[in-house]
């Protein structure tokens, strides 16, 4: 196939030349940018918070009328009672947050009570004996809380634990490349003993800038004794939808005076992760819609184009058929057309498409484009451009060399 | 002639229907996706309180000291309760109030209703006349009543009509966790948005706030804020809650009023003496170090519009620009393949000006028709933005006469702006030319 020929004949159009490359170079700046954002918003909403979700309800519980320190020891232990008793439910704790649940207490855990010295951060979660069994924590070293175990504080109480269990990727930071269990870590001015290492579970943030400790979490034994709490409940398999619609009515009938939210305080896990990666879902649906849009206005545009083209060089085309050339020809003549203008274009778009995420970055704090998103766009266009010319060049090839002669 | 220009627009774009519709639906998927973004963005980037974000100021002291940025902090965006009961105490502003968010239970008098719960403020007498919140029925309370810690609420129009069915229920009392409080004012609709006096603790779009009352009176009751609460490296803090009152943990937002350049720089004096004054009784190991930022830049510093609204809306603005290159590349297609009529047409006459208007008026039928199919779009668009955007920020974005008009216009503005390249080129065919060969 000659190259120069087709040059030359770009160079008598070169506005809608100029205009086809502008198009698919914004296309590919504008594509790749956004399924880089899907990509990075996909991975942040699939990451795993180590829970067996699936079986897993949080309920949202305020006592009434402020009660004392006191009244919320005896109420939290009846309510747990009461839940446990729930058809159903196979098992329930009570803590201040969970994964997810976008609020809660975060501490600086180091080798030294200086507070200020700390070797990472990590969500500080509540917990008795039955958290690690109800949220189906695979324990990787070490024990579990022992009844025994679980202290009693109020909301403004010195929180010093004797012992904590904490998740892998925490013990890794405190003591890299040793065993955490048995070790002394320290959360408050005194040493709390590590009993054990669970293998996973996420800190209730889905912030971007807490993504840097999203895995740190510390367990501590304590029911903390305030308004409002939470309680976690583990449902029998099958039965999760079932124990949701029970639960409220059952806290109700032990005792009313208290505010579960008809609205959501009762949610199931799954509609805690929906909630909380609400936006990550919504600009994935975002940019995959602004993609498939662009992308199809940009088929369209060739074939526009290309038809006026064809339409306007019937009798060219005749005249090259009648002196010789097979539709075959004519037809690649077109698709290389094309192909010329798609590299012009994407070679430019692949500068935009980096300029664009520079910008970004600058911007919004987002991560460096990976070159394997800009191969894809390129590569996309290219064939979306080759399929878009495909029918008019089909048509420039069925021309028939009878047209050169024929004048009008 | 313009109508008959128009007349012969329609004729044409009615020769070649695909084309027209392609350019048609372009235009209007890039005008739509723009509005919808740009009606959200319009939404979270509101001034609250546009006759006073200028007089409106919120002070940060460091009472941390550079360790704690160290880690990528800034300095806290609340005070500490100590500093804010000295400020508030000091009283150096023209207006001013400590602030923080509170929630409690309510329980009906009414005994077959279930007790739920409400949300508000703790904040001064000064919060009223300052964020010229309306009202309904009665007032706020005044400085004297801050002092006497009085047990004195405010409350919503929406609490107002859940408990007393509307009425005017000023003296009226309302049992707010395990204490009754003195209604004094009912406050009219008033939820500025975002709500600059809270976006330290949440997102500034959440629901309106239920009451108000006194700050004074809610750390009597020893009431726990519902916000954040930061307390760096503050561990070595004694217990209790008196323990947290004079900790540094961070938690009491703060606003003052100053009217005008003179009483801001005073008192960015005064707050920059008061920390010295700190550091020199060995409170703080560090150089002084204060801000003071307006409304508006405190709505910047605290970053309220998401980042989220903002991406959508450059890349719907990219979006854009590509439908309206694909436009003007089928324009230009489109009139020159009638190269020849223009020919004809100028031959007979016609000036260029006229082809110029002739074409530009075709173009206006695709910029209105892409406009009104804009709107449709739009309107689906603004539906459909609970998918996309968190539901606080998506329900405030709504399609009003104006975001209408203003899909039009820029439908219009933007076709036309495209239509000029091709519209230029019809107007420079040579006649000659096209006479010739045919």
């Amino acid at each position: 196939m000659q190259i120069r020929p087709i040059l030359a004949t770009l160079k008598h159009h070169k506005a809608g030349t100029l205009l086809i490359a502008l198009q698919i170079a914004l296309t590919l700046a504008i594509v790749c940018n956004a399924l880089f954002i899907i990509h990075q918003r996909l991975a942040h909403l699939s990451q795993p918070t180590g829970l067996d979700e699936s079986h897993l309800l949080v309920i949202q519980n305020q006592w009434a009328n402020k009660p004392t320190k006191g009244d919320i020891s005896s109420l939290l232990a009846d309510d747990l009672a009461t839940l446990r008793k729930v058809p159903g439910v196979a098992n329930a704790y009570a803590t201040d947050g969970y994964p997810l649940s976008s609020g809660g207490i975060t501490y600086g855990i180091g080798h030294s009570p200086d507070k200020l010295n700390f070797v990472s951060n990590t969500a500080i979660y509540f917990a008795d004996e039955n958290a690690l069994p109800t949220l189906g924590l695979k324990l990787v070293a070490g024990r579990n809380f022992r009844s025994d175990e679980i202290g009693e504080i109020g909301g403004r109480d010195k929180i010093a634990p004797q012992v904590l269990i904490i998740t892998s990727e925490l013990a890794r930071r405190l003591f890299p490349g040793e065993s955490a269990v048995g070790k002394m870590a320290y959360v408050s001015d005194k040493p709390s003993i590590i009993i054990g290492v669970v293998e996973r579970m996420q800190t209730p943030y889905v912030d971007s800038a807490m993504a840097q400790w999203s895995d740190c979490s510390t367990l501590m034994p304590f029911h903390q004794l305030v308004t409002p709490t939470n309680y976690v409940v583990r449902a029998q398999p099958g039965q999760l939808d079932d124990v949701a619609k029970r639960v409220r009515a059952a806290l109700y009938a032990a005792n009313r005076l208290r505010v579960i939210s008809p609205e959501d305080g009762v949610k199931t896990f799954a509609q805690v992760r929906a909630q909380a990666y609400k936006s990550d879902r919504g600009m994935a649906i975002l940019m995959a819609s602004i993609s498939v849009i662009l992308l199809a206005i940009t088929a369209a545009g060739i074939v526009g184009l290309t038809s006026f083209w064809v339409g306007q060089r019937r009798k060219q085309i005749g005249v090259r058929r009648a002196l010789g050339a097979t539709r075959h020809d004519i037809l690649s003549y077109f698709l290389t057309e094309n192909l010329l203008i798609g590299v012009g274009g994407v070679l430019l778009g692949g500068v935009l498409a980096l300029g664009l995420n520079l910008w970004l970055m600058k911007q919004f704090e987002m991560a460096r484009l990976a070159p394997g998103y800009v191969l894809a766009g390129v590569v996309t266009l290219l064939l979306l451009g080759q399929c878009a010319v495909l029918a008019p060049a089909l048509r420039a090839s069925n021309v028939p060399p009878v047209e050169a002669t024929r004048s009008v | 002639m313009l109508a008959y220009y128009l007349r012969l627009g329609l004729h044409s774009l009615r020769r070649n229907p695909i084309l027209t519709a392609l350019m048609v639906m372009a235009v209007g998927f890039g005008v739509a996706s723009s509005m919808t973004t740009y009606a959200v963005f319009r939404a979270v980037s509101g001034n609250p309180l546009p006759d006073k974000s200028t007089q409106l100021f919120a002070p940060q002291i460091d009472v941390w000291g550079p360790d704690s940025r160290a880690r990528g902090r800034d300095i806290p965006d609340a005070l500490t309760y100590k500093d804010a009961t000295a400020l508030m105490h000091e009283h150096k502003a023209a207006r001013q109030t400590a602030i923080y968010p509170v929630g409690f239970t309510l329980v009906p008098r009414d005994a077959a209703r279930e007790p739920f719960a409400v949300s508000g403020y703790a904040a001064y007498a000064d919060f009223f006349p300052m964020f010229e919140v309306p009202f309904l029925y009665g007032s706020g309370w005044n400085a004297a009543q801050d002092e006497a810690r009085a047990t004195v609420v405010v409350i919503s129009s929406k609490l107002n009509q859940q408990l007393f069915g509307g009425a005017n229920s000023v003296g009226q009392t309302v049992h707010l966790d395990d204490h009754d409080y003195q209604v004094i004012g009912v406050a009219a609709d008033w939820n500025p948005r975002p709500r600059f006096y809270d976006v330290n603790n949440s997102s500034g779009f959440t629901d309106p706030p239920d009451f108000f009352l006194p700050f004074t009176r809610a750390i009597d009751t020893q009431t726990e804020t519902a916000g954040n609460d930061n307390c760096f490296g503050s561990g070595g803090r004694k217990p209790g809650f008196d323990g947290w009152l004079q900790s540094e943990c961070a938690w009491v937002s703060y606003w003052v009023e100053l009217p005008d350049a003179a009483a801001v720089r005073a008192y960015r004096s005064y707050l920059l003496g008061y920390a010295d004054e700190q550091r020199q009784a060995g409170r703080f190991h560090w150089p002084s170090y204060v801000t003071l930022r307006n409304l508006t830049e405190w709505m910047d510093y605290e970053r309220v519009v998401p980042p989220e609204t903002r991406i959508s809306l450059v890349l719907s603005l990219g979006f854009l620009l590509v439908c309206l290159v694909n436009t003007v590349g089928l324009m230009l297609a489109k009139f020159m393949r009638r190269a020849g009529e223009i020919g004809v047409r100028r031959a007979l006459g016609a000036s260029r000006r006229e082809i110029w208007l002739q074409y530009l008026a075709e173009a206006a039928i695709v910029g209105v028709s892409g406009g009104l199919a804009g709107v449709m779009l739009t309107g689906l668009g603004v539906l459909g933005v609970g998918l996309v955007f968190e539901p606080d920020i998506a329900r405030l974005a709504h399609i009003n006469l104006g975001l209408v008009g203003l899909t039009l216009l820029c439908s219009l503005v933007a076709t036309l702006g495209a239509a000029f390249y091709p519209t230029w080129r019809a107007s420079r065919v040579q006649p000659a030319w096209q006479l010739k060969s045919h």
